[in-house]
C-alpha cells in the first residue's frame, strides 16, 4: 500500500488522478479475489479428494483399480459393486442396528439435558453455580478414565451385548448438551416465565409449554449431535457388543474389511464406506445451519 | 403477624427453590454420580489391584504403578508416541484450521459450499475415514504412491514405516479439523470492523492487521480449540486402531490403544486402571499448563462475560 489514508485526506488530487487511483484499486481487488478463489478452490479440492477417490474406486472394476497412474473417472462404471458389497455382509441389519440405539439415545439426550439445562439456566437456587461448574468440568475427563468401571457396571447389570449400555446412560444428561441448551435457555427473556408464574403455572408447565417450544432449534442441535455421534461411535460398541448380529454400521464395516484378509476387494470396501458416509452427508446438507450454530455456541462461549 | 415469619418465609422459599432446582438437574446429578464419580473412584481402587474381571480384584498396592513407571519399556514408547502426537499434531491442527477459517472469512461467493467441504471430514464416521485413508496410503496402488510411481519416483511407505506412520496419521487428523474451522470462522466474524478501520488509518498492512488485530481478537477461541483438541488427542484411539493397530514396530501404539489392549485384550483391568489414572493426571497437568500460559497470550476484550 503506497498511500496511507491520512495522506489522501491531506492532499486533494485532480479528477484524472482520482480515476487512475480507482482503476488501480479495482485492479488490485480483482487480482486479490482471483488469488483468493484459486487458493480456496485448490484447497477445498484437496480436502474433497479422499471422498472423490473413494467414490471413484467404488465404481471401478478390478483392472481399473490397479492402474498406474490412477484413473479418476471409471470406464466402464461398475454399479454392481454396491449390491455385491452390501450383500457380502448383512449391511441392512447393521443399519437397522445403528438406528435402534442412535434414535433412542438422541431422545434421551434431549430429554435429560434439557431438564438439567432448565435447572441451571432458569431457576435460582443455592449451590447452582457450583454444580454447573462441576458439570462443565466433567467435559475434561477422558472416556478412558471411566471406561473400565463402566464396563464392569454394565456387565454386572447384564447390559452387555444389548443396546442398553449405549442408550440408558444418555438419559442422564451430557455436559456438552447441557451447556449448549443452557446458553440458549438463558437468552429467553425471564419476563415470559414470570408472567406464567403469576398466572399460576408450575415449573414443569413453564418448561414444557413455554421453554421447550421456544428452544426447538437448540433441541434439534442436541438431537442431531447425539444421533451423529451414535452413528459414528466406534469405541462404545466395540467394548459393549461382541455378537455380530448386534453390530452397528461402524463395527460392521470393520468386520467387512477383516473378512477379506490378504486380498482386499477395494471397490467393495469403498462402496460400503460410501454407503456408510452417505446418510451423514445427506443429514448434514439438510441441517447445515443448525449444525454450524450448535458448534459455534458450544465452542465460543466456553 | 410475628417478627420471625418473614425470615421463615424466605427460608422456606429458598428451600423450595433449592428443591426445584435439584429436581430439574437430578437426572444429570444421578448420572454424574453413577457414570462419572463412581467410575473414577472405582478406577482408582482397581489401579491398586490385580483384576481380570472373572475373579474378584486382588490388592497389590503400588505394584501396577511401579511396573508402569519403572519396568514397562513399552509404556515409555507409548508415552513418547502420545506426546509426539499431542505436541506436534495439536498445534498443526490448530494452525491449519485457523488459516483455513481466515481464508473462508473473506467476502466470497460459495462460501457455505467451501465451508461444507472443509467441514465434512470431521463428521463422517471414523471407520469410513479409516477405510478411505487405508486405500489412499496403500503402498503400491494408493492415490499418492501410484501417482509417484507413474513419475518414476520411489513410493512413500506411509503407514508401513515406523518413521512415517505418525506423520501419516497427523495428516489425517489435520484433514479432519472441521469443527475447529467452524469455531474459528464464528470468532473471526465477531471481530469488530472498527478495529480494522482503525488499524488501516494507522497504516497497518494486511499482514500487520492479521497479526495485531485478527489473532489477538481470536485468542479466546484459539484457547478453547487448543484445550479441546489436546484432550481429544490424548484419547486418540479409533483411527490409529483401525489404520495401524499400534504398528509398525509400536510406532503408533498410543495411550488410548495401549490402555484398550491391556483392558480388553489382556484383561489386565488393574494395570489398565493405573494407566487410566496416569492419563487423567497427564490431561489435567497439560490443561493447567495451557490455562496458566493463557493469561499471557489470550486477550479478553471489554465484552468478557
Amino acid at each position: 500500500m503506497s498511500e496511507s489514508t491520512a495522506e489522501r485526506i491531506l492532499y486533494s488530487p485532480s479528477a484524472a488522478e482520482v480515476a487512475a487511483l480507482r482503476r488501480r484499486k479495482k485492479r488490485r481487488q480483482l487480482l486479490r479475489s482471483i488469488v483468493l478463489y484459486v487458493t480456496v478452490a485448490f484447497l477445498s479440492l484437496t480436502f474433497a479428494l479422499p471422498f472423490l477417490w473413494m467414490l471413484s474406486t467404488s465404481l471401478k472394476d478390478d483392472p481399473q483399480v490397479y492402474r498406474v497412474p490412477p484413473i479418476w473417472i471409471p470406464h466402464p462404471v461398475r454399479l454392481r459393486n454396491y449390491p455385491e458389497a452390501l450383500t457380502k455382509q448383512p449391511f441392512d441389519l447393521f443399519f437397522l442396528n445403528t438406528l435402534k440405539y442412535a434414535i433412542p439415545s438422541a431422545f434421551g439426550a434431549v430429554l435429560s439435558s434439557s431438564l438439567a439445562a432448565y435447572g441451571f439456566a432458569r431457576l435460582r437456587w443455592w449451590g447452582r453455580d457450583v454444580l454447573f461448574f462441576i458439570c462443565i468440568a466433567t467435559m475434561m475427563i477422558p472416556f478412558q478414565v471411566v471406561m473400565i468401571p463402566l464396563y464392569i457396571i454394565f456387565k454386572d447389570f447384564g447390559w452387555l451385548n444389548s443396546y442398553k449400555a449405549l442408550v440408558i446412560p444418555t438419559f442422564f444428561g451430557n455436559a456438552y448438551y447441557i451447556f449448549l441448551l443452557r446458553q440458549f435457555f438463558m437468552s429467553i427473556p425471564q419476563e415470559i416465565s414470570d408472567a406464567a408464574r403469576v398466572d399460576g403455572a408450575g415449573e414443569i408447565g413453564i418448561f414444557v409449554r413455554i421453554i421447550l417450544p421456544l428452544a426447538k432449534p437448540a433441541l434439534a442441535v442436541v438431537a442431531l449431535f447425539q444421533f451423529m455421534g451414535a452413528w459414528n461411535d466406534y469405541l462404545g460398541p466395540l467394548i459393549y457388543l461382541n455378537r455380530e448380529e448386534l453390530y452397528p454400521i461402524a463395527l460392521g464395516l470393520q468386520l467387512f474389511r477383516s473378512q477379506f484378509q490378504e486380498k482386499l476387494v477395494w471397490p467393495y470396501l469403498m462402496a460400503a464406506s460410501t454407503v456408510t458416509i452417505l446418510p451423514v452427508i445427506i443429514i448434514f446438507f439438510f441441517t447445515q445451519r443448525t449444525f454450524v450454530e450448535g458448534i459455534t455456541v458450544t465452542g465460543l462461549k466456553g | 403477624m410475628s417478627i420471625a415469619s418473614p425470615f421463615r418465609k424466605i427460608h422456606r422459599t429458598e428451600l423450595r427453590n433449592f428443591g426445584k432446582g435439584i429436581a430439574f438437574v437430578s437426572p444429570w446429578l444421578v448420572g454424574f454420580l453413577a457414570w462419572t464419580i463412581y467410575p473414577i473412584i472405582a478406577s482408582f481402587y482397581y489401579s491398586f489391584t490385580q483384576y481380570d474381571v472373572l475373579n474378584p480384584p486382588k490388592w497389590v498396592g503400588l505394584r501396577n504403578y511401579a511396573e508402569l513407571l519403572l519396568e514397562d519399556e513399552k509404556f515409555r514408547i507409548v508415552l513418547y508416541n502420545t506426546l509426539y502426537f499431542v505436541i506436534l499434531g495439536v498445534p498443526i491442527g490448530v494452525v491449519v484450521a485457523f488459516l483455513l477459517a481466515s481464508l473462508l472469512n473473506n467476502d466470497m461467493r460459495g462460501r457455505s459450499f467451501f465451508r461444507t467441504v472443509f467441514f465434512l471430514p470431521a463428521i463422517v464416521p471414523a471407520v469410513a475415514t479409516a477405510m478411505v485413508w487405508l486405500w489412499i496410503y496403500n503402498p503400491r496402488y494408493g492415490l499418492i504412491n501410484s501417482f509417484l510411481a507413474s513419475l518414476g519416483q520411489t513410493a512413500i511407505p506411509w503407514l508401513s514405516s515406523p518413521k512415517m506412520a505418525k506423520p501419516s496419521l497427523i495428516i489425517i487428523n489435520t484433514w479432519a479439523q472441521g469443527s475447529a474451522i467452524v469455531i474459528f470462522l464464528a470468532a473471526l466474524q465477531d471481530v469488530p470492523r472498527s478495529l480494522y478501520d482503525a488499524a488501516l488509518v494507522d497504516g497497518a498492512n494486511a499482514w500487520q492487521r492479521f497479526w495485531h488485530v485478527t489473532i489477538p481478537m481470536c485468542t479466546p477461541a484459539i484457547l478453547f480449540v487448543l484445550i479441546t483438541s489436546l484432550i481429544g488427542m490424548f484419547q486418540y484411539f479409533t483411527l490409529g486402531w483401525l489404520l495401524t493397530g499400534g504398528g509398525p514396530n509400536l510406532a503408533t501404539e498410543f495411550y488410548g490403544i495401549y490402555l484398550y489392549r491391556n483392558a480388553f485384550q489382556f484383561f489386565k483391568m488393574g494395570y489398565a486402571s493405573a494407566l487410566a489414572w496416569l492419563l487423567f493426571i497427564l490431561v489435567v497437568v497439560f490443561t493447567i499448563i495451557v490455562f496458566r500460559s493463557s493469561a499471557r497470550w489470550v486477550y479478553y476484550g471489554g465484552s468478557m462475560e
